[in-house]
């Protein structure tokens, strides 16, 4: 895919478009350090989060849609966010399917489906790059850091996506390559509670209590993770006297190449990693 | 598709009348979900693997049970539709793949539609907030979600903190982020009012 395209479309998606801002800035310089350009969708709108599929199945379908609509033609749509990849996905995918919705899309729209747009998560892309050797240079980047690496509910799908790649192991893999310690724990895909942080924090924050607990129990010194949600809800409904700092995963990627200290954003973070990050002289 | 095959598959011709009845259920969830509920056969493997089932007052495939038994009211009024998140966890453990996730959406917006009581209206509520702020601007604004989500729960203390804590570290944008061309956010929100009210 690399070999072929240095540009993508880019969907952001609303956390990392606001709460989660600097995981999307950290991303940006990431990929630009590697040459590679992130052309955010002008315009994009809500994928429908995890509300539009719970309580309106038409939104649900059809909001990703409009995102589709806006991607320019031959270069592939890279998706930050793990929820708003399935999203899109499952509504490319119905689209594909079904001669009436695409119909019904194109007199929406305006413009012809594409049934060939390849939607490319975060994780495909980092994949592909470090097949290539693209983290051959920063191999010590991380030294010493022990990190449990935490995938939530990013890598589970519904049956219809059965068939996609899986990167579980992914992150273990590139930080142990950047010189990371990376731990085996118990609940590395158990999912963090997504909206129930807002609407039954009382079920959040025991469930995030107990992941984090259980990093603890590794030994780990810090968690990683690549969504931004689960990021944000590791980080405020813990009440753990232990105070794990939370990364997300492009922030350590970033790390390793030298980029983070004085960027501003791990000083964002509710549990400031900084003291963690001295110890290990990783940033000054 | 799969939902009519699944459908056309039930033999009912040996069902008697409160057969049909309960049957009748199972064979409406099949239909809005898509998913052939009968191919469950009680594992669960799901229940084993969700975050949130010791949450819920029935496990998830005690769920899949109650629509197989036609049992319509205990499951539309059930907590366990309203806590699942829909993070298909299950559905990615499940032998027989059964899209959970879809079995719950579309109880859930079942449940909706007939006017049931909500076992967990402040999930409801919730939801009702973010796709109302999609509506608005085309994005979620969280900090609207959290303040209308607040009115409603009238519960302003809880949680303070935390609110104060996301606004220090400007986590919470106090203006919204919007889409430009809000007559196309209209058209969607359109097209599902339309298709509701048929
Ligand atoms: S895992 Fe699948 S087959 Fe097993 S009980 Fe759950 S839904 Fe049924
Ligand atoms: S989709 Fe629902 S039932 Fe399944 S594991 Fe997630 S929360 Fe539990």
């Amino acid at each position: 895919m690399i070999d072929r395209f240095h540009k993508f479309s880019y969907f952001p998606g609303c956390s990392l478009a606001t709460t989660a801002k600097e995981n999307n800035r950290s991303l940006h310089i990431f990929f630009e350090r590697h040459d590679i350009t992130l052309n955010e969708l002008d315009d994009w709108n809500c994928c429908g989060s995890s509300s539009a599929h719970s309580v309106d199945h038409d939104l649900a379908d059809w909001l990703p849609t409009r995102n589709l609509s806006l991607a320019p033609i031959g270069s592939p749509l890279l998706v930050a966010c793990p929820n708003c990849y399935h999203r899109l996905k499952l509504s490319h995918m119905m689209l594909a399917n079904s001669e009436t919705a695409r119909q019904q899309y194109e007199a929406m729209w305006g413009r012809a489906f594409d049934p060939d747009l390849e939607i490319v998560t975060f994780f495909e892309l980092i994949s592909e790059m470090a097949d290539k050797g693209a983290f051959k240079d920063h191999k010590t980047g991380l030294k010493g850091l022990k990190v449990a690496p935490y995938y939530g509910c990013m890598l589970s799908r519904p049956p219809a996506m059965r068939h996609e790649k899986n990167f579980y192991g992914l992150m273990e893999k590139l930080l142990t390559s950047l010189g990371a310690e990376t731990l085996r724990w118990n609940s590395s895909s158990r999912c963090c509670g997504t909206m129930l942080t807002a609407s039954r924090p009382d079920i959040a924050s025991r469930t995030i209590e107990n992941i984090i607990s259980e990093a603890e129990c590794a030994k780990a010194e810090c968690i990683v993770t690549a969504c931004a949600m689960c990021h944000m809800n590791l980080e405020i409904r813990s009440k753990l006297p232990g105070k794990t700092p939370i990364f997300h995963f492009s922030e350590l990627l970033s790390l390793s190449l030298g980029i983070g200290s004085g960027m501003g954003w791990f000083r964002r973070h509710l549990i400031d990693p900084r003291p963690l990050l001295r110890s290990k002289r990783l940033i000054p | 598709m799969k939902t009519n095959e699944a459908v056309k598959n039930i033999n009912t011709n040996s069902f008697t009348k409160m057969d049909k009845d309960y049957a009748r259920f199972a064979v409406e969830v099949i239909r809005r979900s898509g998913v052939n509920i009968h191919r469950c056969w009680h594992c669960k493997a799901c229940a084993g693997g969700c975050s949130f089932s010791k949450d819920m007052d029935y496990l998830p495939n005690q769920v899949i049970r109650l629509v197989q038994i036609g049992m319509k009211e205990e499951v539309l009024k059930s907590s366990a539709i309203w806590i699942c998140v829909g993070c298909q966890t299950c559905s990615t453990q499940c032998p027989q793949s059964i899209d959970m996730a879809a079995v719950m959406d579309s109880l859930r917006q079942t449940a909706i539609k007939e006017g049931v009581k909500v076992a967990e209206p402040h999930i409801l509520n919730f939801h009702k907030e973010v796709m109302n702020s999609i509506q608005r601007h085309g994005r979620t604004h969280k900090l609207e979600i959290m303040m209308r989500y607040k009115l409603s729960k009238k519960d302003w203390f809880a949680d303070l903190d935390v609110g104060l804590k996301m606004l220090l570290k400007r986590k919470l944008d106090l203006m919204p982020s919007r889409v430009g061309h809000q007559a196309e956010i209209r058209r969607l929100f359109k097209l599902s009012r339309e298709n509701n009210h048929d």
